[in-house]
């Protein structure tokens, strides 16, 4: 190992974004349904939210000025790193409970881990965030753990 | 769909095939609130990001990995745990195929793990995944 992960990285473990609110809207559950070419009734009518359309609601909304040159937000929950360019690593959902329109959803985003492995060309730091989805009343939703790989 | 009685490990699922589209690109990243410029903006994405062409989300290819279990199960099944990984970049005008097969069925809990793949045309896994459903038994 290369001993790329400092002790000031490292220490951003357990750190986590405010908690964000976001209502369930049906017509928003039918544009993600036929944009993915859904089959099911239940989803293209909007009374049941397809599973991976709630991963694609917690995305972050800012003024456009704030978007980068790629057009992306400002990276969130990222601590300074030797290795800068970031791929998409693996997703992992745990599933608690169906989602239906009107329903206001509680998102919170914390970093649960940083690694450092060695790669066939190369060092890599593996990221990964938790993110739990929960009612208002606090019962779980969904947990998603999402892993971004720097290289 | 599929009777619960009936599934045995080793099981196909039912096969789909997917060619997104300029138009189906924007309208998915438009309902995400996706903005990054790979998915719609052909010269930043060559010239700045060096991609070949403008690139799938993997989310997206995330998504189409689940449809084929939710299709497969329907009402009798819910879906429990969901995981994939995107391990190769797919760009637009590719036709992806999704699918998968039974790999553990529990008669007692109802438990049933699949296995899920992504192929280019070229079939190439561009990302694997799996997935745990409980049937309502």
């Amino acid at each position: 190992m290369n001993n790329l992960v400092t002790d000031e990285a490292l220490s951003w473990i357990g750190k986590s974004d405010p908690p964000v609110e976001i209502e369930v809207n049906r017509s928003d559950i039918i544009k993600y349904s036929v944009s993915t070419e859904q089959v099911l009734t239940k989803y293209l009518k909007g009374d049941e939210a397809p599973p991976m359309f709630i991963a694609g609601l917690s995305r972050e909304i800012v003024p456009l000025k704030e978007l980068g040159v790629d057009g992306l937000p400002p990276a969130s929950l990222l601590p300074d790193l030797p290795l800068k360019r970031v791929m998409a690593g693996g997703v992992r959902f745990e599933f608690h409970k169906k989602v239906k329109p009107n329903e206001v959803l509680v998102f919170e985003k914390k970093l649960s881990d940083i690694t450092e492995k060695q790669g066939k060309t190369g060092p890599l730091i593996f990221i990964t965030y938790l993110i739990t989805c929960k009612t208002k009343a606090g019962e779980m939703v969904l947990e998603q753990f999402q892993t971004r790989i720097l290289r | 769909m599929v009777n619960f009685r009936e599934i045995t490990a080793g099981q196909a699922l039912p096969e789909r095939e997917f060619t997104a589209t300029n138009v189906s690109l924007f309208c998915y990243n438009a309902a995400i609130w996706n903005p990054h410029r790979i998915h719609y903006d052909e010269t930043y994405t060559t010239e700045v990001e060096k991609h070949p062409k403008i690139v799938i989300d993997g989310p997206l290819q995330g998504d189409w990995l689940s449809q084929i279990v939710v299709n497969w199960v329907g009402e009798e099944a819910e879906l429990l745990k969901f995981d994939y990984s995107n391990r190769r970049a797919s760009y637009l005008g590719e036709t992806l195929k999704s699918g998968g097969k039974v790999l553990k069925v529990d008669q007692q809990t109802g438990l049933v793990e699949v296995e899920l793949f992504l192929k280019n045309e070229e079939g190439e896994i561009t990302s694997p995944g799996s997935a745990t459903v409980r049937f309502n038994i």
